[in-house]
């Protein structure tokens, strides 16, 4: 089996809950973008938010984030209420957005640094996180190189180890395998195991349902509810289909 | 702090490696500077006249060479009809005819009135206007010298114009200039900053991160309090060297108050860029909304005091009238913060206002 092929059932994932919603509900005016989400995310557990295309899973991704207000419901993340305790939240999460945001003018060691000093590392630390980082990517050579000039599958690397760079618990992953290349892909998700190994849960949101067999838990959303929510091999077996792509098919369906 | 300061970092790199912005943001000052110094005045020299005289007397050549030698005028042509004067206006050089009546001088012994017409060429009227006056104080002013042994009575008013004597335009032009060009650079390159990391996705990083909203937009805006500061000093650096516009009044005041200016255009900026989240919308709004009536309705160019009452009301709106009408009561008349408190706390409450709309805007976006 090669290495980047994980294995179910990951040895860090733990019964406690690092995510908790009840009854999540978001409203723009009239239009209910997420009708009373429950679920829970088991620390260190990869989970697999699936989709269609306004299905609400960015709305909800956001709301955990802090990046945007939920209309209501219960919801704790990393621990903490995200109504009244947002600075510590935001302390122990990461964030990765289907962009790969980082600054085209800056060289890859100052992006690193830029956000290293936002979280509030100390330069040494962040000399050898880089540092290590370099090593760990194959990147010394492009160091102060500007990140427009880096090839996209290298940003999306860069910005997922800026995400992770201050040890978050959590790590949200907003469709971060969009537009690359299947054997960037499968590098990708090979950095993710290596996170989740060291403890970091990771939130990720993705259309590709291929992607959804590498997660330890899947929840579909389909018009703004969650409607099913399960390990990728009992939603196969539960719904009767060979793939992730069938049960989406069917559930879409539905 | 250390977060603070390691963002300021990062935005004087976006500024210092964009040489385009670069190039605007320094070379803009002193390109605007020269041509409304040199290009865009008002003042009038040489304009090209055109004269008809049938009866060639004492009179009329002394009148004639007055006016021909006052600086304003000179002579295009002597015409020999009155009907030349269609024609000589359309060819479009000469900008003023003057008509003697025959027998000048004859009349003006005989009856004690003569008769001169001057014709100006109204296709543009704020110089025909100007060319007509001079032309007729030019001849009353003969008159006056003519008369002054004959008649007793006379009232000559003696004109002083104070602050500006020789009424030169680029003391206009200066306060004016540093008024819109530091509104251009404050508001439309915050707006501009601030909209990119929006369109990059970079804005979401730095919300999701402990840094706090109101930081972040500080730490955007800060490297641009600098820039906008060191552009008003090119400008009344060059304005002192290059036009000899004046400082009277105290300098530090001067600086302190286009400092209030330029936070005021900045919190503006801001405003936009949380209207927007696109950069080119946030630089539309900062062109049409901000530029043509920073250049209209602030005094700069037009008086307001000439225009009709709504336009007026609207200019009592416009930020950079207060900032013209500080500026230039301290380089020109000298005048301390006791002449000047009134607009200078209106300037602070659109600050203000313009901030705690943002604030507002900015809590309703996250919802």
């Amino acid at each position: 089996m090669p290495h980047w092929l994980y294995s179910p059932g990951n040895m860090t994932v733990t019964s406690e809950n690092i995510i908790t919603v009840k009854n999540l509900v978001k409203k723009f005016g009239s239009f209910v973008a997420n009708d009373r989400l429950t679920f829970e995310v088991k620390k260190g557990e990869i989970f697999g938010f699936l989709g269609a295309n306004g299905a609400g899973k960015t709305t909800a991704i956001k709301i955990l984030c802090g990046l945007s207000y939920p209309t209501s419901g219960e919801l704790s993340v990393a621990g903490f209420d995200i109504y009244t305790q947002r600075e510590k939240v935001k302390q122990n999460i990461g964030y990765m957005s289907q962009r790969f945001s980082l600054y085209d003018d800056l060289t890859v060691y100052e992006n690193i640094r830029f956000y290293g000093g936002i979280y509030g590392l100390l330069k040494k630390e962040i000399d050898s996180r880089a540092h290590s980082l370099m090593l760990q990517l194959g990147f010394e050579s492009a160091r102060n190189k500007l990140i427009r000039d880096i090839p996209l599958g290298w940003k999306q690397k860069l910005a997922f180890s800026v995400a992770i760079l201050h040890n978050p618990k959590i790590v949200f992953l907003d469709e971060p395998t969009g537009g690359v290349d299947p054997i960037t892909r499968r590098q990708f998700w090979d950095m993710i195991y290596e996170a989740a190994h060291t403890g970091i849960t990771v939130f990720v949101t993705t259309h590709y349902m291929d992607e959804a067999e590498y997660c330890d838990r899947v929840s579909i959303m389909v018009e703004g509810r969650i409607a099913a929510l399960d390990t990728p091999d009992n939603l196969k077996q539960q719904f009767d289909a060979p793939s992730m792509n069938e049960v989406f098919i069917k559930l879409a369906r539905a | 702090m250390k977060r603070f300061r390691g963002f300021v970092i990062k935005e004087f790199y976006h500024i210092f490696r964009d040489y385009r912005t670069l190039l605007i943001l320094f070379g803009m000052p002193a390109v605007q500077l020269m041509l409304f110094g040199y290009v865009l005045t008002n003042e009038i020299k040489d304009a090209k006249i055109a004269i008809y005289d049938p009866s060639k007397d004492v009179v009329t050549r002394k009148i004639s060479d007055k006016i021909l030698s006052s600086g304003y005028f000179i002579l295009e042509r002597n015409l020999r009809s009155v009907t030349e004067i269609d024609p000589v206006f359309r060819q479009g050089d000469v900008k003023l005819a003057l008509i003697y009546e025959p027998g000048f001088a004859q009349k003006l012994e005989k009856t004690g009135t003569a008769r001169i017409q001057i014709i100006g060429d109204a296709s543009d009227p704020n110089t025909a206007n100007m060319l007509v006056n001079y032309a007729s104080g030019i001849i009353s002013n003969y008159l006056v010298s003519m008369n002054s042994e004959q008649v007793p009575l006379q009232i000559i008013p003696e004109v002083r114009m104070m602050y500006n004597g020789e009424l030169k335009g680029v003391y206009m032009f200066v306060p004016g200039l540093m008024a819109m060009l530091l509104m251009l650079i404050s508001a439309l390159m915050t707006s501009l900053s601030i909209t990119r990391e929006k369109e990059l996705g970079t804005m979401e990083l730095l919300l999701v991160s402990p840094m706090k909203p109101w930081q972040i937009i500080v730490g955007k805006v800060f490297p641009y309090v600098f820039l906008a500061f060191a552009d008003a000093c090119i400008i009344l650096v060059l304005g002192n060297l290059v036009f000899g516009m004046p400082i009277l009044g105290s300098i530090f005041l001067l600086l302190l108050e286009s400092f209030l200016y330029i936070c005021m255009a900045l919190s503006l900026g801001i405003l936009i860029s949380s209207i927007t989240n696109s950069q080119q919308v946030a630089m539309m709004i900062s062109l049409v909304v901000l530029m043509l009536p920073t250049i209209l309705l602030s005094g700069f160019i037009f008086p307001v005091e000439n225009m009709p009452m709504i336009m007026q009301v609207l200019c009592h709106f416009m930020p950079p009238k207060y900032y013209i009408i500080i500026i230039k009561s301290i380089m020109l008349q000298g005048n301390g913060i006791g002449y000047v408190w009134r607009e200078t706390l209106i300037l602070m409450a659109f600050t203000a206002i313009f901030l705690g709309i943002s604030i507002k805007k900015f809590n309703v976006r996250l919802t």
